[in-house]
């Protein structure tokens, strides 16, 4: 009977741990939910400032604002939205290969790149690996504000008006279902200028005070929308992994107390019978 | 049709108003302007104020916007309206602590990438998250 105290405790511990997990991959489907709610009401914003810009740029050639004017590209900047919480699978290890190789590329094309993070992850692996970090945000929680990214991102795009970079891409991973999340990159600024032929309407906006000021504005607010809709999209992707996550290691857990039960049963089987064997042993020397 | 407007009003991070109206007031960085069905092509930033939606029976609503930018089309008035109070020294306070945050941290720090830490690190994740998956078989198949 001498192990089986210790797998009864085994199993308890295993239990407990298991509540746990249970927990978190409750908590985590309940934020996916509304992270994805999150992520869908950022869109109209940003679907009806490509409307409006694609516009205004078409309408306007002759005031060429910097974010929309494709340059040499000499200095990258790269920012990289990783979560601030483990126990999410490999979603932060899968967006930092993508990273890391496309690093090496620019590295091979001897294009110097400037680094901006979200997230305490991205923090913590770039200050271990090394590269040039220009600005940082962590600790954003699960419903980021607008405002908690702008710090970061107004440091990069300092640096591009500036011309120390020539253009921001952001990488991060994209919502396919909650099953599947993909590292991508994304260019930010340059502005794809939008090929749309169908804009060329006779019609044009009335500026207010001109157009100049509005368009200022206006790019600078579609690209935070834009950056911050993959933000959303990102806590989005990793509520989804940790819920799958959690969910694999409550199965497993599950597993584990079966076989450790079985294991259990046994032992107590076997001391059952050696007793009996002894009683009976005892019984039969008299 | 001509008798009412659509009216969005959406910011970054939610849909704040959508539905019709007969007149929107808003506050223009210019002043306040009032928008009525049919008007023309127009757009504007706004300034920190009230965006009222005047329905067709009379009754108002007001939604208030610290900024933005309106924009009119024939029978459609979208305000897209920022999300937080903006201005020169906040966004410059945010600037600093997000250019502190990283000096802190990154302080006498290696400007390259080293990438064999990097594969070595990305290995080392990606071990783990294998030998889970293979005690998952494991425990599959037992």
């Amino acid at each position: 009977m001498a192990g089986a105290k210790e797998i009864r405790t085994k199993i308890a511990s295993v239990k407990s741990t298991q509540k746990i997990t249970k927990a978190m991959e409750m908590v985590a489907a309940s934020k996916m939910r509304k992270t994805q709610d999150r992520m869908r009401a950022a869109r109209p914003y940003a679907a009806m400032m490509r409307h409006v810009i694609a516009h205004v740029g078409h309408a306007n050639p002759e005031y060429p604002h910097p974010f929309l004017v494709p340059r040499e590209i000499k200095r990258v900047g790269l920012i990289v939205v990783s979560t601030d919480r483990g126990l999410c699978g490999g979603l932060n290890a899968n967006l930092f290969r993508e990273v890391i190789r496309r690093l090496k590329d620019f590295d091979q094309q001897g294009k110097e790149v400037h680094l901006g993070l979200y997230g305490a992850k991205a923090s913590g692996f770039f200050s271990r690996t090394g590269g040039r970090v220009l600005g940082q945000a962590i600790h954003l929680g699960d419903s980021p504000k607008l405002m908690d990214l702008i710090g970061v991102w107004k440091v990069m795009a300092e640096a591009f008006m500036a011309g120390s970079i020539d253009a921001i891409a952001v990488a991060s991973n994209r919502f396919v279902n909650s099953m599947t999340q993909k590292p991508a990159i994304e260019q930010l600024v340059p502005i794809d200028p939008e090929k749309d032929k169908a804009l060329s309407h006779h019609w044009d906006y009335i500026y207010e005070p001109d157009a100049r000021e509005v368009l200022d504005q206006l790019l600078n607010r579609y690209v935070e929308s834009l950056l911050y809709q993959l933000v959303v999209e990102n806590i989005a992707c990793e509520m989804a992994a940790r819920m799958v996550a959690m969910k694999s290691a409550s199965d497993n857990a599950g597993k584990l107390i079966g076989e450790l039960q079985l294991i259990y049963n046994k032992a107590r089987q076997a001391a059952i019978t050696q007793e009996l064997a002894e009683i009976v042993g005892g019984a039969a020397a008299v | 049709m001509a008798d009412t407007i659509q009216v969005g009003i959406v910011s970054a991070e939610k849909e704040i108003f959508s539905g019709h109206a007969a007149m929107v007031f808003a506050p223009a960085k210019l002043g306040e302007v009032g928008i009525a069905p049919g008007h023309s092509p127009f757009i504007t930033p706004l300034g920190p104020g009230e965006v009222r939606v005047k329905h067709g029976d009379g009754h108002e609503e007001a939604f208030y916007v610290s900024g933005g930018i309106l924009e009119v089309q024939p029978g459609m008035v979208t305000v897209l309206s920022d999300t937080a109070v903006r201005a020169e020294d906040l966004d410059e306070a945010a600037v600093l602590k997000a250019k502190e945050d990283a000096e802190r941290q990154f302080h006498d720090h290696e400007a390259r990438v080293d990438y064999a830490i990097a594969q070595a690190q990305l290995a080392e994740t990606v071990a783990q998250l294998q030998t889970i998956q293979r005690l998952r078989r494991r425990a599959g198949r037992g």
